[in-house]
């Protein structure tokens, strides 16, 4: 999986837990909650979905990977590719 | 008690003459404005219409578990009020609140926003609430192993009681109390009892209450009537839920919610309401006699004392709306507790049935049934109770109104029966409203 194939994964999992935002213009270096209304309950979501939809689990301390898109990506892509993805 | 930097002394019988003065002239509460969904309308004028007009609302409904079962849906849209993150995260009872105490608002005139939401309450009668959300969640863990990690960190806050008044408080900016009041199938006539002892302990100045259920989204509440052989079965779903007939066969459940603005009358007259009616009297009380059984004896108790508290006697009801359910039993001990009250003697007393079309609304009946009433006032009709083919004669009641609607000669009060189980009844009266 690339860097940006894994940003569109977190994408589709946003798409599903704030269906009202307008994500068509994410920027990837910003932090997705200075962009998006999401709140703490939100990221708990894409933890939950990333652990639901492809076996991925983040650890707490880890949570602030999941800040912005390049970060997500930064930080998810090499557990894709772990997983064989 | 101090004023102004003095101490102020009063007597013994001065305090007990301004608590006696307190509770003995009580303010008079009225209604303002009327908010609902049910499963055959989504405002007051459909409601009504479709009651007049003979158009039940029950439909097949796949229930999980247990295939296509008979259910009263409601067809309002969430997404008038609410966000669509809003309804993902939170509870169709939620939704329900939410869209019954909006269009209540609306329907009040009030200015909201100049309201102060400190003095607004919520009060929502509900049967249950939590079982809809813990069953989806162990079906999701199901899938996957019933491995808890899975478990949703909405669990919580969408199971607990306060849940749909809660929603209501996030969704309106409510900061006075908010809170649910569990009370069975007499929790619909609960809220607005509630709001009413509220307003008049001065506890806040402007209600939003009634009932609410989404009881149709759990098949344990499916299951469990049809466990108790008190679940309707019948080939024409409109023809499912009919209180009083011979081939009553059990309960249509439904969902849905009935939700009303309840101001003090100086309060609604001082900014020119519209007043639907007022509230005239009310009781609640408790079987104390069997977990699901009704008991007649407490349940005319319940009826004598709400009348008795009026200041009104049996034969000044006009419209007694009953609780009936369908169930072979409880139809007939619902009707033993109406004729021992109102026998022979109140030719003026007209009785019908609101469940015949939509079902058991569960938390939201009471209010639901009240409000499909509440036009009577005005058009002097009484709404039938239909799908009565062959009247059972243990339910045959003097002005029983069958399958049409009767024209009467006046309509000035309105009683509301709502019993639920382990064996609490409410019944409320509404009066027209007079100057």
């Amino acid at each position: 999986m690339t860097k940006d194939e894994c940003k569109k994964v977190v994408l589709d999992i946003i798409a599903d837990i704030a269906p009202d935002e307008d994500l068509s213009n994410v920027k990837p270096d910003v932090r997705l909650r200075d962009q998006l209304q999401l709140d703490s309950m939100d990221f708990l979501d894409i933890v939950m979905e990333l652990r639901k939809q492809h076996g991925i689990e983040v650890p707490e301390k880890d949570y602030i990977q999941l800040a912005s898109l390049d970060s997500c990506a930064e930080y998810l892509t090499p557990k894709f590719t772990a997983l064989g993805k | 008690m101090w004023r102004g930097g003095s101490v102020v002394l009063l007597s013994a019988a001065s305090c007990l003459a301004m608590t006696a003065s307190f509770y003995m002239t009580p303010s008079r509460i009225v209604i303002t404005g009327i908010g609902l969904t049910a499963p055959n309308g989504n405002s007051l004028a459909e409601f009504r219409q479709n009651l007049l007009n003979g158009v039940a609302g029950v439909e097949r409904m796949e229930i999980r578990y247990m295939g296509t079962q008979l259910a009263g849906v409601c067809h309002f849209d969430p997404l008038k009020y609410q966000k669509k993150k809003e309804v993902r995260v939170g509870t169709r009872a939620g939704s329900i609140s939410i869209y019954c105490a909006r269009e209540a608002l609306a329907d009040s005139g009030v200015a909201w926003d100049s309201i102060p939401k400190d003095r607004v309450g919520i009060y929502i009668g509900c049967t249950e609430h939590g079982n809809v959300e813990t069953e989806n969640e162990i079906y999701n863990v199901s899938k996957f192993n019933y491995d808890t990690k899975f478990w949703s960190h909405y669990h919580n806050p969408r199971t607990v009681a306060n849940n749909p008044a809660g929603e209501a408080s996030l969704n309106l900016g409510v900061t006075g109390p908010a809170y649910t009041i569990g009370a069975a199938c007499a929790a619909g006539n609960m809220g607005l009892i509630h709001a009413a002892q509220m307003l008049r302990l001065g506890e806040v100045d402007f209600a939003i209450c009634g009932g609410v259920s989404e009881s149709i989204h759990t098949f344990g509440i499916f299951a469990g009537f049809k466990s108790q052989n008190a679940l309707a079965t019948h080939e024409d779903p409109q023809k499912a839920s009919r209180p009083f007939d011979l081939a009553r066969n059990g309960i249509v459940i439904s969902e849905g919610g009935a939700l009303y603005t309840l101001e003090r009358l100086e309060d609604a007259q001082a900014r020119g309401a519209k007043i639907y009616g007022e509230i005239a009297g009310y009781h609640v009380n408790s079987d104390a006699s069997d977990y699901v059984l009704p008991n007649p004896t407490r349940q005319a108790e319940c009826v004598r004392a709400a009348i008795k508290r009026a200041g009104l006697e049996p034969h000044d009801i006009h419209i007694v709306n009953t609780h009936a359910t369908a169930t072979p039993l409880g139809d007939i001990q619902e009707c033993e507790a109406i004729r021992s009250v109102f026998g022979e003697g109140c030719p003026d007393t007209y009785i019908n049935n609101t469940k015949s079309f939509i079902g058991h609304a569960m938390g939201a009946a009471g209010a639901l049934e009240l409000a499909g009433n509440l036009p009577s006032f005005d058009d002097k009709v009484v709404h039938p109770t239909i799908n009565v083919d062959n009247l059972d004669p243990q339910c045959a009641l003097p002005n029983l109104v069958l399958n049409q609607p009767k024209q009467v000669a006046r309509v000035d009060t309105i009683l509301n029966n709502s019993f639920g189980m382990l064996g609490i009844n409410s019944t409320l009266i509404v009066r027209r409203f007079a100057a």
